[in-house]
């Protein structure tokens, strides 16, 4: 999976360089980087880059570990669970748009509250979607990104018997988060710092969220790569180049930065554990931690609420609370473009997905006959495609098949897709596969079944709830796609995501509504069916209906 | 010796040290009783005879069953069954299906359910074919886990601390039921366990390990 990564990065090296004999331009100079630093957005561009990436990977990481200190094992802690694998599954965009449509200045939030308590009677001019600072942005990204820290932090949870040491810590009289952070946390993180890195690379340079909720005048550096990268003009090929290189460089530093912040952390954390406070905010700060993990999740069922309300919307003047009729004519309209676009999702998801399924159980089967074991470095390799920030080599790669004559379309874009899908369906079915009672297979094979019996026979059957789920969650990570349909696509392969995104700056919100539930409706269903199924399948079998 | 089990000169060791070494031939319907307290690699020489055992240990010597050298041979193919102490049904199949899949392959549909039927009424658990396996008490599934491994007609017996996990009552229960039904088939039976009781029961040859 590496291959289309450093393909993708020397693509973007060579026209970073002035190197691009498709335009007729042959290098070395330094052109595109003079004219990429004589862009008056420039520096606006990378501040924001910077700082949502960290304000974002910050805050959703602080809510989560506080969230899990506080309230693991309450039923608090069970409902925001349950939660989970909705909200996860949400795309980004659909969610970007939901929030965008909930605290816009004439957004469902201020529809509710006025007049009776603003007083407003038209929207007031405020520029809170797409603000200067990228707020909104920052706050999109951390609404998603707590269900996804939550996730991996649930599955480290899992091996590091956490309830014992917190136990051990009450009874030694400190406070249950003070207790947690100070015992649970170091060994949690240490397990969960691959996609704490991972998120942190990915709000740098995301691409969807940003043309939703983020700034226009400028733009993220991110966003205005794409922008360059769709100019006609080949040239501007050259600038978007240098500044994939930049922005790759951005999230390098961050990364070191962030490295650095851990190291900082970990010194004062020692002397804070050497201390021995017992911790005296604990309930207010458990309080506070889970108002703000909670809120994030209703914000994200607020927006699904009021997309599916626009979606349905007749006419909906401000400050009604709701609009004056709910009618079918806003899916009628949209609905059979959504098909198409459903389709091309479907279909590529659906190859992406088995692919990446059959080259898993492959990895993971040969890993276990064979006795290999991966160290800690070949996961960092896993986690390398999801590290590199999708605007410094997509373009590249568009770049290198445009100079191969290779043609865009759909293959291309699965391939493109194989690269995201592959890590997130690895590493969702590792862990249960390797947890998998190795015996059972002694006893098939003593039983006289084959390697491929027992594979087929046993284990597959036994772990058909985490390879369903592996499943959802490789649709989801394809239906979520944009960058990776948009430029290895041409523009040619029309998703839900790519056509969802597109009218991002049309404004017209019954369009949106429809296809942005079509999208979630694309990566959610896929979930309840990868929950549902096997209590149907197994309905007769306790011993697997809480696998 | 033809018929039996030999362990010829068996040595298994990890990073260089020898964790134990045996010679020892058991004849059809004897046990051969393996002692020693855990952590002393007594499972080991058990995943030497079923052809498991795990790259960090290496292992010398040879494993005969019936005039055959079964040392190198594919594990699913030594005809060496084994009981651990965990009943280890698959817990996707029911009863039935469990001990359909240690059947040998062969007979009709309904030769086949006759057969099942048999092994269930053998061990006192008529009409249980149709049962999720995770709805027996601990001794119905040890005897459902028996029959499975009995019907897959292994030439040898391996047991693996077989009845740690069953209470007092049932344990003499089964661990009777374990060893006549192993007699009856004239199968040479090697036994692991920590427990005294278990290798008195036995009646065979007891080694006794890490002293």
């Amino acid at each position: 999976m590496l291959g289309p990564v450093v393909a993708g990065l020397l693509g973007t090296l060579l026209p970073a360089f002035g190197h691009l004999p498709v335009a007729g331009l042959t290098g070395p100079t330094l052109t595109a980087f003079y004219d990429l630093f004589e862009w008056g957005g420039l520096p606006r561009a990378m501040m924001l880059s910077i700082s949502t990436g960290l304000l974002a990977t910050s805050i959703s990481l602080l809510i989560v570990m506080l969230v899990t200190a506080g309230w693991s094992g309450t039923w608090a802690f069970r409902t925001l669970e349950r939660l989970l694998s909705p909200l996860l599954s949400v795309p980004h965009a659909a969610a970007a748009f939901g929030l965008a449509f909930l605290i816009a200045p004439s957004g469902w939030l201020a529809r509710l509250a006025s007049p009776v308590v603003t007083g407003w009677v038209r929207p007031p001019d405020l520029l809170i979607v797409q603000d200067t600072w990228g707020l909104t942005m920052t706050a999109g990204l951390i609404m998603k990104e707590i269900p996804f820290l939550l996730l991996l932090t649930l599955a480290a949870l899992g091996q590091a018997e956490s309830q014992r040491s917190v136990t051990v810590a009450q009874a030694l009289g400190y406070g249950r988060v003070t207790g947690w952070l100070k015992t649970v946390f170091p060994r949690i993180y240490a397990q969960i710092r691959p996609p704490v890195y991972v998120v942190l690379a990915y709000s740098m340079s995301v691409v969807d969220v940003a043309i939703i909720l983020g700034p226009n005048t400028p733009p993220s550096l991110s966003v205005q790569i794409v922008k360059w990268m769709s100019d006609p003009d080949l040239a501007m090929r050259l600038v978007a180049a240098a500044g994939a290189l930049l922005q790759l460089g951005l999230v390098l530093g961050a990364l070191l930065f962030w490295r650095m912040g851990e190291v900082l952390a970990a010194a004062l954390g020692q002397r804070w554990i050497a201390r021995g406070s017992r911790g005296g905010w604990d309930t207010v700060i458990a309080r506070v931690s889970l108002m703000a993990g909670g809120g994030s999740a209703l914000l994200v069922l607020l927006g699904l609420a009021v997309l599916a309300i626009w979606s349905f919307a007749g006419f909906w003047g401000f400050p009604d609370a709701f609009p004056d009729a709910f009618t079918l004519y806003n899916w009628a309209r949209f609905g059979p473009g959504t098909l198409d676009a459903l389709g091309e999702t479907a279909l590529i998801a659906g190859v992406v997905t088995s692919a990446a399924l059959i080259l898993t159980i492959g990895c993971l089967e040969a890993e276990y006959r064979y006795d290999l074991s991966l160290t800690r470095r070949t996961v960092w390799l896993l986690y390398l495609p999801l590290l590199i920030p999708q605007t410094a080599f997509l373009p590249g790669l568009q770049t290198l098949m445009l100079a191969l004559g290779a043609d865009v379309g759909r293959l291309p874009v699965i391939l493109a897709h194989l690269v995201f899908v592959l890590p997130y369906v690895f590493l969702s079915l590792a862990d249960p596969f390797r947890a998998w009672d190795k015996r059972m297979s002694t006893i098939a094979t003593a039983l006289l079944a084959s390697p491929d019996g027992v594979l087929w026979r046993v284990r597959l059957p036994m772990l058909l709830r985490p390879i369903l789920t592996a499943l959802a969650v490789g649709l989801a990570v394809s239906v979520g796609q944009y960058l990776p349909t948009l430029l290895i696509g041409g523009g040619r392969v029309a998703t839900l995501t790519t056509e969802a995104v597109s009218l991002a700056s049309g404004g017209d919100r019954r369009a949106i509504a429809v296809y942005g539930l079509m999208q979630t409706g694309a990566a959610l269903v896929p979930f309840a069916l990868a929950l549902l199924l096997p209590t149907l399948v197994w309905r007769n079998r306790k011993g697997l209906q809480h696998g | 010796m033809d018929k039996g089990l030999s362990l010829r000169q068996v040595v298994i060791a990890k990073g260089g040290k020898t964790l134990l070494s045996l010679s020892h031939d058991i004849r059809p319907g004897e046990v051969l009783t393996v002692m020693g307290p855990s952590g002393i690699g007594k499972s080991t020489l058990l995943a030497f005879i079923t052809g498991t055992l795990a790259p960090v240990f290496s292992a010398t010597g040879e494993a005969w069953l019936d005039g055959r050298d079964i040392t190198h041979a594919p594990p699913h193919q030594r005809r060496v069954g084994i009981l651990f102490q965990d009943d280890l049904l698959f817990p996707h199949l029911s009863v039935g299906a469990n001990l359909a899949f240690g059947m040998q392959p062969g007979g009709t549909a309904g030769e086949r359910k006759a057969r099942i039927a048999n092994a269930l009424a053998e061990v006192g658990l008529s009409g249980f074919a149709d049962r999720d396996p995770a709805t027996l008490s601990g001794g119905q599934k040890a005897r459902v886990s028996l029959m499975r491994m009995l019907l897959s007609e292994p030439s040898a017996l391996l047991l693996d601390e077989p009845f740690s996990r069953l209470d007092a009552s049932r344990r003499t229960q089964v661990r009777d039921l374990v060893f006549d039904r192993a007699r009856a088939r004239h199968l040479p039976v090697l036994m692991v366990t920590h427990d005294a009781d278990d290798a008195q029961t036995a009646g065979g040859v007891i080694l006794t390990l890490g002293q």
